[in-house]
């Protein structure tokens, strides 16, 4: 990913705004953007979802395919999380494979998914050590205006949420796929939540030119119980210990938040 | 000779504007006998020239314009700098400082580096190679407090308004000094960061109703209402 | 809606001349087109034409990276058509496939006539289009977005490029070829002119063609280009001046 050259004023701007609790668009420092979902938008997906924070755009398809178990997890289904950080997205993304950040963030959304059970692999086994569903999550960043990863997350989670699953008659070693669709065995709605720190200030849901300033970020990922499924320090910086514990304070109110959001359109 | 659009039209490319003896302006091009728009914009005849204000543009740099940069790399004796347009610019130490220095001994970073932003001015530009820029002189150098901001460069000279009216009102009712470039980048400094917040919101205000008469009214009162608030 | 077994006997088109989605041989899909949307990109556009889905992006004129590949004289225009994995019926790899590098190919060669690339040496204009769902007739689709993506990156273009796609189904010619019909059919033509200047910019043909169905099946892409045509301007018109367009139409009509 070519960096873009942020200017030092910025910089300043940004601290002499956080020192009275501001930020440029106007935001407290741990307000988060407008934040909108739209699920069902892709027909030929099995689930999908557009989220936008702010004008961050992220838009998840869901497939399901029947094929093979990973040799050392016979009787579980695959579970496979890809992002695509899109040319489209920002003249500092290039076409090409998914680089070091696109990757991270796979990563990160896929532990958040997994570690919480959202989806109970198990169930999603066909004939043991043969058949199993594969589950993928593709994140397209259509684009990029900061917080990739918390609102691939949103996204990824929302579309796994709403997503159909065909229906299966399973006899013996053979598959039958029905014409019917049912609910995946989904429970969970796990939420990452990016905490940004810039000089001493402690800020939610960065836009890009912050991301851009920022000395370091920790993304918390929490299971609907509050219970911490992920966490993931980013960028060169350092926190301080007292800072780690404020950030998890900060993200766990968070990240009740997001969920509301869920809620809200019936997620 | 015909005309094929009422005055202040909206055209898009292809769209055919005349027929015979006119010149062909900005954003128009000819075909035989024939003008065509090549820019989305509001079609003008003045004179015999038929020409489209373009409602969209990238900047391409003008010998004389005042710009803002952005330094985005730098060599042994020169620095160069993003100015938003198709074309990176090249300012030599020579036009930055005011000594002559030994670029063996001294490293020019010291004095302008990667990240800092000035107001220069458009030296020479031919499109064989990257513009040069100037930043000696009355009112150019290094930008070391205040914000800039980034508007669609066709809205310039809206911003500036006729004989500079708009420009003035701005100054006046949000107590700001504000510095425009001609690449669609603004300087604004004011005495407080929510004077300056208020003098960016009333400029993309004008940014997005650019083309709504009685423009100047509507953003004094708006900028009015910001300052009763805060 | 998703069909999960397609079989021949299926008829595409009915005794009264109606297709699968119930249209007219001659008939159009609904057309969405949606302007200036992205905040990153110097232009954007966004088509729906029936169920397929386009992203297009333009980045541009910027200086081009590595050096050596810029034109002393002109602009080069890179175009980069790509599918998402959940476009398609069977989940795609997101890595580029050799018809995803052929259909970058012949967009880019369609999109090239319309523009003034001497305006613009050593620099390049990038085009990029995602397939956000297909449904037959992407590269079309991805024509029309990106001239609208173009136009709003405010580079000059002697015109825009209109396209759609011609099929011949159980012997019959139709306008706007959707997936069904493209797999089943007996002929695929994508087509892409610049109405204005009645210049054909992209043609493609897979199948078999008399040549009388080739001359009517031409004439029938002139007719769709020029429909696809007149909705783009209108997009644009609307995108840039609601009030304004308002009252250029009273005028004209």
């Amino acid at each position: 990913m070519a960096e873009k050259v942020i200017s030092t004023v910025k910089r300043q701007q940004i601290i002499e705004l956080a020192q009275r609790g501001r930020r440029l668009d106007g935001r407290g420092l741990e307000d988060f953007r407008p934040i909108s979902i739209e699920v069902g938008v892709i027909d030929k997906a099995d689930g999908s979802a557009i989220v936008k924070m702010g004008s961050t755009t992220i838009l998840t398809g869901i497939k399901y395919e029947i094929g093979e178990p990973f040799s050392d997890t016979p009787n579980e289904g695959v579970l496979s999380v890809n992002a695509e950080f899109l040319p489209l997205a920002s003249p500092t993304f290039e076409p090409g494979p998914p680089d070091e950040n696109a990757l991270e963030l796979a990563r990160v959304v896929d532990r958040v998914i997994r570690e919480s059970g959202m989806i109970d692999l198990e169930k999603m086994c066909l004939v043991p050590g043969e058949r199993v569903w594969i589950t993928w999550v593709d994140i397209y960043v259509l684009d990029h205006d900061g917080n990739l990863m918390d609102a691939s997350a949103l996204s990824a989670v929302a579309a796994l949420l709403s997503s159909t699953i065909p229906n299966t008659k399973v006899e013996g070693r053979e598959v039958q796929v029905l014409n019917t669709r049912v609910k995946p065995p989904i429970t969970n709605k796990p939420t990452l939540v990016t905490i940004a720190k810039i000089d001493k200030y402690l800020l939610v849901d960065p836009c890009l030119e912050e991301e851009s300033v920022l000395d370091c970020r920790l993304t918390f990922g929490f299971s609907q119980d509050g219970s911490l499924c992920a966490i993931q320090k980013g960028a060169p910086g350092y926190f301080g210990v007292d800072d780690v514990h404020k950030a998890f304070n900060i993200a766990k109110v968070k990240s009740q938040e997001l969920r509301s959001k869920l809620s809200s359109v019936g997620l | 000779m015909t005309i094929f659009f009422t005055p202040k039209q909206v055209v898009a490319p292809g769209d055919l504007l005349a027929e015979g003896d006119y010149q062909a302006g900005e954003n128009v091009y000819r075909d035989g006998k024939r003008l065509y728009a090549s820019a989305i914009g509001l079609a003008e005849l003045k004179n015999k020239a038929v020409s489209v204000v373009s409602l969209r543009g990238r900047y391409m740099p003008k010998q004389g314009d005042l710009v803002i940069g952005n330094v985005i790399d730098v060599s042994l004796t020169s620095w160069l700098v993003d100015i938003n347009a198709p074309y990176n610019a090249v300012l030599f130490a020579s036009e930055f400082l005011s000594k002559p220095i030994n670029p063996a001994k001294e490293d020019i970073r010291k004095h302008l580096d990667v990240g800092e932003m000035i107001v220069a001015k458009i030296l020479a530009f031919d499109r064989t190679k990257d513009p040069a820029l100037t930043a000696k002189g009355r009112g150019l150098g290094k930008i070391k407090k205040g914000i800039v901001l980034e508007v669609d460069v066709t809205r310039i000279p809206r911003i500036i308004g006729r004989k500079g009216s708009m420009i003035n009102m701005l100054k006046k009712e949000t107590g700001c000094q504000i510095t425009i470039g001609q690449n669609g980048r603004i300087w604004i400094r004011g005495k407080t960061p929510e004077d300056e917040a208020i003098a960016a919101n009333a400029i993309k205000k004008i940014e997005r109703e650019a083309h709504i008469s009685g423009l100047t009214d509507r953003v004094r009162a708006y900028i009015l209402q910001m300052r009763s608030k805060s | 809606m998703r069909c999960l077994m397609m079989e021949k006997t299926i008829k595409l088109i009915s005794e009264d001349g109606r297709r699968v989605d119930g249209r007219r041989l001659d008939e159009i899909r609904p057309l969405t087109l949606k302007i200036g949307f992205l905040k990153n990109a110097d232009g954007s556009a966004y088509v729906e034409l029936g169920r397929t889905k386009i992203v297009a992006a333009v980045f541009g004129p910027r200086e081009l990276h590595p050096k050596h590949l810029a034109l002393p004289d002109r602009a080069i225009l890179r175009c980069r058509y790509h599918m998402a994995p959940f476009s398609v019926d069977v989940r795609k790899s997101p890595a580029p496939s050799r018809r995803e590098i052929e259909l970058s190919k012949v967009i880019r060669e369609a999109l090239e006539p319309a523009l003034f690339l001497e305006l613009y040496p050593r620099t390049s204009i990038d085009v990029f289009v995602e397939v956000l769902e297909a449904d037959g007739s992407t590269r079309c689709a991805s024509i029309i977005a990106a001239s609208l993506a173009l136009a709003d990156a405010g580079i000059p273009m002697k015109d825009l490029v209109a396209a759609i796609a011609v099929g011949k189904v159980e012997g019959r010619l139709v306008l706007d070829v959707m997936d069904i019909e493209d797999k089943y059919g007996e002929a695929d033509m994508p087509f892409a002119m610049m109405p204005s200047k009645k210049v054909v910019t992209l043609l493609q043909m897979d199948g078999h063609f008399t040549e009388e169905e080739f001359k009517q099946a031409f004439e029938l892409a002139v007719k769709g280009c020029e429909q696809v045509y007149a909705k783009q301007k209108q997009a644009l018109r609307e995108y840039y001046a609601p009030s304004l367009a308002e009252v250029s139409s009273i005028k004209e009509g």
